[in-house]
């Protein structure tokens, strides 16, 4: 995996990290040139896993293209179609039904506390704790297991669609929901145990990948990654869609900048989704779960943009239509690009070993970056 | 103050250390936290969620009879080709000549499982099984024909 | 009750009878030699078991339970396939180092097997300064990793291997003092000796606070000396080199596997004999029934009960800590485990000194 590719001229290492890694992060492939064991440069090479999602999207129509948007951040996969269906939405001016709205909402939620919870799982593998990795599987596997019961998939629900949702809520929703808020609860102190509170963690994560309030907002970073240096961005406050200004949560933000940070962002996280699952699962509205819509659908000329907020960041949805069945042009602006481009400047004049610790908590998941 | 803050540093890391040796102890001594799932030895009792996407079924009833009137709103809605719909022309008693399906091809390589064919069509002739041991040794297999032989159109269906 | 020391004088016996002096000494050289190796596949295929399902639990999960009962079989399987890799020996290397560290490793731990007392007169080699021995031998294994490294012919397999040697050197100073402070107690270097003096209570219960210490020091630099986690930088999966063996597969690969889980065993052998009594059972002080009850379990049991514990204990150590930095684990070492260790032998000698232990 790791070779020796050359020396510069000034007698420094470039040595290849990846594309295969042992670590979850997918297909990502760093040239770093060292010096010694210290970090001068990195170069994301990336296009491993391109797949022309946007150019395939041109030639689907507006009802089919939503499914492959799961495929690009597939830990957020509700959301990323959640981002779609809304821009859609905008183009066709429908309105949503309120049940379809809390649902949307609820889903989004769930799948952001899943995708939190893998990320906390492979970041302590990543730094060599293996046991933290199967104990965020557990919660997971709940989540996962309600998905399954009204979606039918357990990775890539292609559920929402335009003007709502694709099919009517299980009716053992509500009380596995329920039942997973209770099991979450108990866990969680035992994460701060096992983890965040344990001195190793705290010495290998803090001052590691620094980065200022100014840098992070000039890199574009956003989510988890800007919140961490003070950024205040979440989408879900600025712009909110679906019910999101009607449910009281906190954005999380913290000013320490360095991967402790980030991490504790993530947490915090987790217990703000948890608070608005909590207030929305009991009173989700009687109603339709999708609104009439024609067969075919049609958007007018112009251009629609619709952000929304994933477990990574903003992602952005830009549909350029010419009035046909198809899109004429789509274009996603993918969290992880932006936060990818950040790495050097965190880990410039660090070891080796901080490059891991960095890396696992911009949590990338290179389908996104490669779309 | 240097040697308060020394002793409290070790004190505070060894605490924290046993904190944690104190929950993976907890999940040693207490065997009825282990979900792991022993498939394959427990295919008997494995139950799916029935709304579980599995692959592309057609409906038929004790009488072989299916609802699929060949309309093609599922090759229409497929986003990537999977379903190809071939009919063929029945001469009804009155002379009328009626569309009617001939074979309905199901692509199982190709299917993302995105459920759209499913939401399209208007008799509700489709639905997703919950099987999920898709692999053959053998390509072609793959490429299914979802009506039985001898099967048609049930009585009343538009 | 039963006990194995029965055996040894049998065969001594039959052996001194039957043939001359020399050849009965020579046939029992051979013995000896041919009970280490079993005991090395045996403790190699029985700890990778105990390893995985230790694992496993502390995972949520089950362990290997498909070959064999409970998966006992699942080590030989994997043995046997390690046996049928290719050995790649890559090109520049030098063969000749190549080959041997491997072999190097495995001959200091067995070395290491001499003066352990497996169980009451079942010791191979009571020398008077059987501590001193311990410590030094287990310093040779060095060598073995640095042969190694540099036999690789790899820049990373060389780096790894300096790391690894920069890790085994700093902290057996600090296990080597802990060690000391018991002897300061016993007053003898010798194991028998060392064993002998627990038999009215085991060291960590009569000097109390600086055994503590001095065990929990132990414990934790012999994590580190056998390149177990949170202490294994130098040879970890998602680090970017897999340290001084990377170049090793099939049999060679197998046999250092097998020396670091014979280290293992080892390191926490000489634990158990000095701070927990090796193969004395527990007594506490002159309670004649107390300690005549304890004296009905075979004393190879005991010896083997507190092996495994102790092994237990690091394992535990493995699956719950992260791993630590190699710039962190030497600040460790020379920050803390060090001084602490330092003021810890000084204690253990005061009180040495004045009485103050049971």
């Amino acid at each position: 995996m790791v070779e020796e590719i050359g020396r510069t001229s000034e007698g420094d290492l470039i040595i290849n990290v990846g594309p295969q890694h042992p670590a979850t992060h997918g297909v990502l492939h760093l040239v770093l040139t060292l010096n010694g064991e210290t970090i001068k440069k990195v170069e994301p090479h990336l296009g491993y896993i391109h797949r022309s999602i946007e150019k395939m999207c041109e030639s689907l129509s507006y009802r089919q293209f939503i499914y492959v948007t799961s495929r690009m951040d597939y830990l957020s996969s509700h959301i990323n179609n959640h981002g779609c269906a809304l821009c859609v939405e905008k183009g066709l001016q429908v309105e949503v039904p309120q049940r379809a709205q809390y649902i949307r909402v609820i889903m989004d939620e769930l799948t952001r506390i899943a995708s939190h919870e893998l990320w906390w799982g492979a970041m302590a593998m990543d730094l060599g704790a293996f046991t933290p990795f199967f104990h965020a599987f557990r919660e997971r596997e709940t989540i996962t297991d309600i998905m399954e019961k009204t979606c039918g998939a357990r990775l890539t629900m292609n559920y929402m669609v335009p003007g709502g949702v694709m099919a009517e809520l299980h009716p053992d929703f509500q009380k596995d929901v329920k039942s997973f808020i209770q099991l979450y609860k108990s866990k969680f102190e035992e994460y701060n145990e096992l983890v965040t509170g344990n001195i190793i963690f705290q010495n290998r994560m803090k001052s590691v990948g620094y980065i200022s309030y100014d840098d992070a907002i000039s890199y574009g970073c956003s989510g988890p990654v800007a919140r961490a240096s003070g950024v205040h961005c979440d989408i879900r406050k600025l712009y909110p869609y679906d019910i999101y200004s009607k449910v009281a949560f906190d954005e999380i933000t913290e000013t320490g900048g360095d991967s402790y940070a980030r991490y504790l962002v993530r947490l915090k996280e987790m217990t703000q989704s948890i608070r608005i699952v909590e207030q929305l699962i009991d009173n989700i509205p009687e109603g339709d779960f999708q609104a009439k819509t024609k067969a075919v659908l049609k958007l007018p000329k112009g251009e629609f943009y619709q952000r929304v907020e994933t477990a990574r960041g903003e992602l952005g949805v830009y549909i350029v239509s010419e009035g046909g069945t198809t899109p004429y042009r789509i274009k996603f602006r993918s969290p992880g690009f932006s936060n990818l481009s950040a790495l050097e400047h965190m880990v410039k004049g660090l070891k080796i070993g901080d490059l891991v610790a960095a890396m696992g908590t911009l949590d990338l998941v290179i389908p996104d970056i490669d779309r | 103050m240097f040697l308060k803050d020394y002793i409290k540093d070790v004190y505070g890391a060894v605490r924290s250390l046993l904190k944690g040796m104190r929950m993976t102890g907890y999940y040693f001594t207490h065997h009825k936290e282990i979900i792991t799932e022993q498939y394959p030895d427990n295919r008997a009792t494995l139950l799916l969620a029935e709304r579980f996407r599995g692959e592309v079924i057609l409906l038929h009833d004790e009488k072989n009879e299916h609802a699929c009137t060949g309309c093609s709103a599922c090759e229409i809605a497929c986003p990537n080709g999977t379903i190809k719909i071939i009919n063929k022309f029945d001469v009804s008693p009155e002379g009328k000549r009626k569309k009617a399906l001939d074979t309905f091809v199901y692509h199982l390589e190709l299917c993302t499982m995105c459920n759209l064919c499913i939401v399209a069509c208007p008799t509700d002739a489709i639905k997703m099984a919950q099987t999920f041991e898709h692999s053959v040794f053998d390509r072609t297999k793959l490429t299914k024909k979802l009506n039985n032989e001898d099967s048609k159109l049930r009585e009343g269906v538009e | 009750m039963f006990s194995l020391e029965g055996i040894t004088t049998v065969i001594h016996e039959w052996l001194n009878n039957h043939f001359s002096p020399t050849l009965a000494l020579l046939t029992e050289f051979i013995l000896v030699g041919l009970a280490a190796i079993a005991l090395f596949a045996l403790l190699g295929l029985g700890l990778v078991w105990m390893e995985r399902k230790v694992a496993a639990v502390m995972q949520i999960r089950l362990g290997p339970n498909r070959v064999g009962p409970k998966g006992i079989f699942q080590t030989s399987a994997d043995t046997l396939k390690l046996l049928l890799k290719e050995g790649l020996v890559p090109d520049g290397a030098d063969k000749f180092l190549f080959n041997l560290a491997p072999l190097v490793v495995m001959i200091v731990a067995m070395l290491i097997l001499a003066p352990i007392a497996f169980a009451k007169n079942l010791q191979i080699w009571d020398i008077n300064i059987g501590v001193l021995y311990l410590s030094a031998i287990s310093s040779l294994s060095v060598i073995g990793i640095f042969m190694a490294g540099w036999a690789s012919n790899n820049k990373y397999s060389l780096l790894g291997a300096m790391r690894s040697g920069a890790q085994i050197v700093s902290y057996e100073l600090s296990a080597g003092l802990s060690v000391l402070s018991i002897v300061v107690m016993t007053g003898s270097l010798s194991i028998r000796d060392i064993i002998l003096s627990q038999q009215n209570g085991w060291w960590i219960f009569k000097a109390h606070i600086p055994a503590l210490i001095a065990f929990v020091i132990f414990i934790i630099a012999v994590t580190a000396e056998t390149n177990r986690a949170p202490f294994d930088m130098a040879e970890a999966e998602s680090e970017l080199t897999a340290g001084f063996h990377t170049e090793y597969s099939g049999m060679r690969f197998a046999l250092f596997f097998l020396a670091e889980y014979i280290n293992i065993f080892i390191v926490c052998a000489v634990g158990a004999t000095l701070f927990f009594g090796g193969w004395m059972p527990l007594h506490i002080g002159h309670w004649q029934g107390f300690n005549q009850f304890m004296d009905y379990i075979p004393s190879s049991i005991w010896f083997l009960g507190k092996t495994l514990g102790l092994i237990f204990l690091i394992m535990w150590f493995r699956w719950t800590f992260p791993r630590l930095r190699i710039d962190q684990l030497l600040n460790l070492e020379w920050k803390y485990l060090l001084p602490i260790s330092m003021f810890n032998l000084l204690l253990m000698t005061i009180i040495a000194i004045m009485g103050w232990h049971f």
